[in-house]
């Protein structure tokens, strides 16, 4: 029963993180390139624009909810275990979600970077 | 890639690196938080290390954030994973924690998924500015593209 909360836990999180990942990144592709925005504008127009966008702040709101999610689980879930694997799911789901919603070509490059870091990421904490 | 967006992207993971390190090292000081204790729990962030922390970390989220508007989820994420191998190595010669084989085989995976990802391009759809055009500012988009059409 209590793996059934840890996993469900774990599941949260990458929901959360994932979602707030993708919003994010949607949000700034249609801010638009701050390198070139930074020489035509000031900054608190800049922050401005960023803030005004609602896939930002709901974003925004994902990326919270994954913190505290994160708190809950390790605050009676085991550290080795809720951290990694919340981590390396995250960077898989990140792959399919980015495809589907963001419609980036995935290629088999970035599958096996994905991959890699997944795995890389559960050693570590090993 | 420009130097400026290596530049980017190093600092993406150098400070969230270094920000949670000193978030670490400042919760460690002020011990376990419970629920009975949340007044304590918010004055954290007077902590000096916590404190530094959180700056790294609204560092971390502003080249994030910059990254995202140049460049794809799936380029970045993995790009900026060598935040992973800097916490190992912080863990390692600044807090003189054990790093365990298993630990330095995970830091060979990551800097390899690095390696594979930063070879290929960084956005692969460059419709999707065209499909989302930005409302409100006519005139600086205008201007975005005379700028980027320059290049």
């Amino acid at each position: 029963m209590t793996q059934a909360y840890t996993w469900g836990a774990i599941f949260a999180v990458v929901l959360a993180s994932c979602s707030g990942d993708v919003l994010l990144s949607h949000a700034m592709k249609q801010v638009g390139d701050l390198g070139e925005l930074w020489r035509q504008t000031t900054l608190l127009h800049l922050a401005g624009r960023i803030l005004k966008n609602p896939s930002f702040l709901l974003g925004v709101a994902c990326m919270t909810v994954a913190f505290y999610s994160l708190m809950f689980a390790l605050s009676w879930a085991d550290v080795s275990l809720v951290g990694p694997a919340a981590a390396a799911l995250t960077f898989v789901a990140n792959a399919v979600a980015a495809k589907i919603f963001l419609h980036e070509k995935v290629d088999r490059r970035r599958w096996a970077a994905a991959l890699l870091v997944a795995g890389g990421v559960v050693l570590l904490a090993a | 890639m420009t130097f400026r967006k290596y530049f980017v992207l190093a600092g993406v993971a150098v400070s969230a690196a270094i920000g949670d390190s000193l978030l670490s090292r400042g919760m460690k000081q002020i011990g376990s938080v419970s629920l009975q204790s949340l007044p304590h729990f918010i004055l954290a962030i007077l902590n000096p290390w916590v404190a530094l922390g959180i700056l790294f970390l609204l560092c971390f989220f502003a080249s994030y954030m910059t990254a995202l508007s140049w460049a794809d989820l799936t380029y970045v994420l993995p790009a900026t994973s060598l935040s992973y191998v800097l916490l190992a190595l912080i863990a390692k010669f600044v807090l003189h924690e054990q790093v365990s084989a298993a630990r330095w085989a995970g830091i060979v995976l990551i800097s390899g998924g690095v390696g594979f990802v930063t070879r290929g391009p960084e956005l692969t759809h460059p419709e999707q500015h065209a499909e989302h055009p930005i409302e409100p500012e006519a005139e600086l988009e205008e201007a975005g593209k005379h700028s980027r059409s320059r290049q």
